[in-house]
């Protein structure tokens, strides 16, 4: 690690125009031990995309729901166009013309799209004049949604086109956007930006929060970045570099990972032959003959947007689900058949995409979730039917150093850690064991980037030395930065997995799509 | 000023034994009140409640035959609900472990050797594990919800003994009385000392500690923790959701089985219409208030036992009915369950005023 360099003096880029929308000075607010804001400013102007940048714990969110209402400070001031004043509740927040769309959607599934509209207007808006009057919107911006529509049967890149249509509707002066592209595709992700030029065009401050640098530096005018509840500092993020801007945030350089060379491909250690399995839900996606061999030495990604089969096709890698005998083959041997126990057993190891109450139990300390996956892959964890507790806190320290796993006091509750912690204790229980083929789900899904490097580096020093590593991911740059080979998975079919030399960015998006191979545009997604 | 409930970041393991004791505290309040609004004086009641019942030695005897079968039901409970498996039909089956533990003394009267009562134990077992078994296929084969299937049974297995005493069971001595025939000494569970109280109470003691050691100690026990706590990390663990439904349903119905067949031939001695005080509903606010661990099933058990005496004494003392119990027996697990909130929640006075002043 590099030594932490003193941050810079807030850069200086263009000259910011407009009028000011919301200031906020000074705020602070403390959450027991904790300052998660200490006397933080903030400017947002009209007719400007301000990104707002920070680790995960850094403070972002706790800003962001002072300034919608959701939290109130403990100190400091929010003025509006000049004007002070209290924002006590997100209603508030509306009424004064700030609008917000979430990272995580809230919509009922089973209702159509102007039902879940309705349900965030104010009572009394006739159904028929609301269809109108989102078709008009979605229109104007370019967003195009049918309000008869049931969100169920609608992806997820449809489905924030409703939440920003929603907030547009209450015509917002100032929108609030929590990392609004990490569900959509390179080509959807486009879509937006113009959507989003388009309303600052009409005089709309935008507040973008987001982890992905290059596309801040792309769209955003301004960039506000916080590390530890402060202020580091601000800049133009055009004039940046992604890797200084990296550096503000994590406030150390970050390592570029080491990929070291090439190794010769080794044996497959995985493989899948004509994977299927029907949809085992109403909300479910059938996986339908998936084939991909994985070999020692490499590790192999399948990109693709969420909700189109990754979650179904890591149970019936696990073992959750069974397949026919031969679909899953580990180290040569059928396993579509066998249980998770016995997939460990045979050096296998899975990572899956929801860390706590899949990946770990929330009420159970860290010694007791090691031994959930591993009491009975010989680790002495469990002898004549009976835990070895002493054992289990034994492994438990070792996963805390050489993982760097931190917490609040030793041996804690799981629901106790922060999201990268216990990602970095759920990919180290299953890294210790040294598996021969390893299948992650979402590696560093919400994690920061320093623990985030952390687990890529770890992925792939355990692919170099011998083992088959599959990582199911829908962060591009992170399958561009790790995987040897690539394939793409859309409505729980797969494309095959090509040489990452040979992928780009703009191919990916069209497989996700589910644009068939070769022939542009021939089928597109709903 | 307002209350507000903030999420704890651990549960609290202070609170977790505190809980039962603050409900036990809101409850003797609560009654406190209900005796004053009965024109009673609310300290003699409770002591003629609580107090005077733990006086005697007779009836501390009395207090461990009845806690003796909660204590029984109530372990097996613990396990059903820690594994997110909700067996409501104890009572149902106690009810078919009396059963099926009183055909032999009753149908076989003659049969009476050493071996008669460890078999008329084991069918006891056996019957309330039969029981059981009825909501754990159901759920496993049909995914119904063993919260009706099991208590519907309780009210099957109520009739279907009543129907016997009144039918074919009844005694051909016994002057058309609704009973069955008494049973003989080699069909009667010894009795310790020289009171009530019967070799029953042991069984529940080496289940308390059998299950105690499971629980804490063993990987099972570890399955039923995970599997109660989060199903999909149970299913992440190799653990099967179906296998553990009827492990839970088995052990508790066997267990339940055991406490029938003990109370009929330890402290009845025949068949009776009603061989049960609630038992088996009881045995769910032990299960709860014990905090659903084996050593504070022991101690609820027998608070619980106490409340029956109570109600009992205070029938006879003050003339009040005796389903003040069942009143006790509510408030304190309505208190219980609320109190268990404070486990994962604080309560924290003040907050910002909920009305905004606006722009």
């Amino acid at each position: 690690m590099t030594a932490t360099t003193p941050t810079d003096p807030p850069a200086t880029g263009r000259e910011r125009q407009g009028e000011i929308l919301l200031e906020a000075r000074g705020i602070s607010k403390r959450f027991g031990e904790v300052l998660a804001n200490d006397t933080v400013s903030l400017t947002l102007r009209a007719g400007e995309i301000h990104a707002l940048l920070g680790e995960n714990g850094a403070g972002k969110s706790t800003l962001v729901k002072i300034l919608y209402g959701a939290l109130e400070p403990n100190g400091g001031t929010l003025h509006w166009q000049g004007r002070e004043v209290t924002i006590a509740s997100p209603a508030e927040a509306r009424q004064l013309g700030i609008g917000m769309v979430f990272q995580h959607f809230s919509l009922f599934e089973a209702l159509t799209v102007a039902e879940n509209i309705a349900l965030a207007l104010p009572k009394g808006t006739g159904m028929r004049e609301l269809s109108a009057r989102i078709r008009e919107v979605s229109r104007d911006y370019g967003l195009t949604l049918d309000p008869e529509a049931i969100v169920a049967d609608l992806p997820v890149g449809i489905r924030q086109r409703i939440e920003i249509v929603r907030c547009l509707l209450q015509e917002p002066r100032l929108i609030i956007m929590d990392e609004p592209t990490s569900v959509l595709t390179p080509q959807e992700a486009d879509q937006l930006f113009l959507t989003l030029e388009r309303l600052t065009s009409e005089g709309c401050a935008i507040l973008y929060i987001s982890h992905r640098l290059e596309e801040v530096k792309r769209i955003c005018h301004h960039a506000t970045v916080m590390r530890h509840g402060k202020v580091i500092a601000e800049c133009d993020p055009a004039q940046e570099t992604a890797a200084s801007l990296a550096r503000m945030m994590v406030g150390s350089a970050v390592h570029d990972l080491d990929r070291g060379p090439r190794p010769e491909a080794g044996a497959v250690r995985l493989e899948l032959r004509g994977l299927s399995a029907p949809a085992d839900g109403p909300f479910s996606v059938a996986i339908d003959n998936v084939d991909l061999k994985v070999r020692g030495g490499e590790i192999v990604a399948i990109a693709g947007i969420a909700g189109n089969g990754q979650g179904e096709l890591f149970n019936l890698l696990s073992g959750e689900r069974l397949s026919a005998p031969d679909a899953v083959q580990i180290d040569g041997q059928s396993a579509g058949r066998s249980s998770i126990t016995a997939r460990r057993r045979a050096g296998a190891a899975f990572v899956p995409e929801e860390r706590l109450g899949h990946g770990a139990v929330p009420g159970l300390r860290l010694s007791e979730n090691i031994v959930l996956t591993r009491h009975s892959t010989g680790d002495g964890l469990v002898r004549g039917g009976f835990v070895d507790r002493d054992r289990a806190g034994q492994l438990e320290q070792r996963l805390k150093n050489n993982f760097d796993v931190r917490m609040s006091h030793d041996d804690a509750e799981a629901r106790a850690l922060s999201g990268g912690n216990l990602q970095k204790f759920v990919i180290g229980r299953e890294l210790d064991r040294r598996p021969g083929v390893l299948v992650v789900n979402q590696p560093t899904w919400g994690v920061d980037a320093g623990a985030a490097a952390l687990i890529r580096q770890e992925l792939i020093d355990l692919s170099r030395q011998g083992s088959a590593v599959l990582v199911i991911s829908q962060d591009l740059d992170e399958i561009f930065e790790i995987a040897d080979r690539i394939a793409v998975i859309s409505r729980g079919r797969m494309s095959d997995a090509e040489p990452a030399e040979a992928m780009t960015r703009e191919r990916i998006g069209l497989l996700m799509g589910g644009m068939d191979e070769g022939q542009g545009g021939a089928t597109h997604a709903a | 000023m307002r209350l507000e409930l903030e999420k704890r970041a651990e549960h609290s393991t202070a609170m977790a034994l505190l809980s039962p004791v603050i409900a036990l505290a809101l409850t003797l309040v609560s009654g406190a009140i209900l005796f004053a609004a009965l024109g009673e004086n609310p300290a003699e009641a409770l002591y003629v409640f609580f107090i005077e019942p733990l006086t005697a030695s007779w009836s501390l005897q009395e207090l461990v035959v009845k806690a003796t079968p909660l204590i029984l039901i109530g372990v097996g409970l613990a396990v059903c609900y820690l594994s997110n498996t909700w067996n409501i039909g104890g009572e149902g089956q106690f009810t078919a472990g009396a059963l099926a533990g009183s055909v032999l003394p009753i149908l076989f009267p003659d049969f009476q050797t050493p071996f008669t009562l460890p078999l008329m134990l084991l069918m006891g077992i056996a019957g309330g594990m039969a029981w059981a078994a009825i909501p754990a296929f159901l759920k496993v084969r049909f995914g119904t919800n063993e919260i009706l299937t099991s208590l519907m049974l309780v009210y099957i297995a109520l009739l279907l003994l009543d129907w016997l005493v009144r039918g074919p069971w009844r005694d051909p001595d016994g002057y058309n009385f609704p009973e069955s025939r008494i049973f003989s000494d080699a069909a009667s569970l010894p009795a310790l000392a020289d009171g009530r109280m019967h070799v029953g109470a042991i069984f529940a003691l080496i289940a308390v500690a059998a299950l105690a050691v499971v629980l804490m100690k063993s990987l099972k026990g570890f399955e039923i923790r995970v599997l109660g706590q989060a199903p999909r990390a149970g299913r992440f663990a190799g653990f099967s959701q179906n296998k553990m439904v009827w492990f839970a349903f088995l052990l508790s119905g066997g267990l339940a089985g055991l406490a029938g067949i003990s109370e009929v031939s330890g402290s009845i001695n025949q068949l009776t219409p009603v061989i049960s005080p609630g038992y088996g509903f009881t045995a769910i606010i032990v299960a709860f208030l014990g905090r659903l661990n084996p050593i504070g099933i022991l101690f609820s058990g027998l608070l619980l036992a106490l409340s029956y005496l109570g109600g009992e004494a205070a029938q006879v003392a003050l003339g009040i009915s005796d389903k003040t119990t069942r009143v006790f027996q509510g408030m304190l697990l309505f208190y219980v369950l609320a109190c268990d909130t404070l486990i994962l929640y604080r309560i924290r006075l003040g907050g910002p005023a909920a009305t905004g002043k606006g722009a």
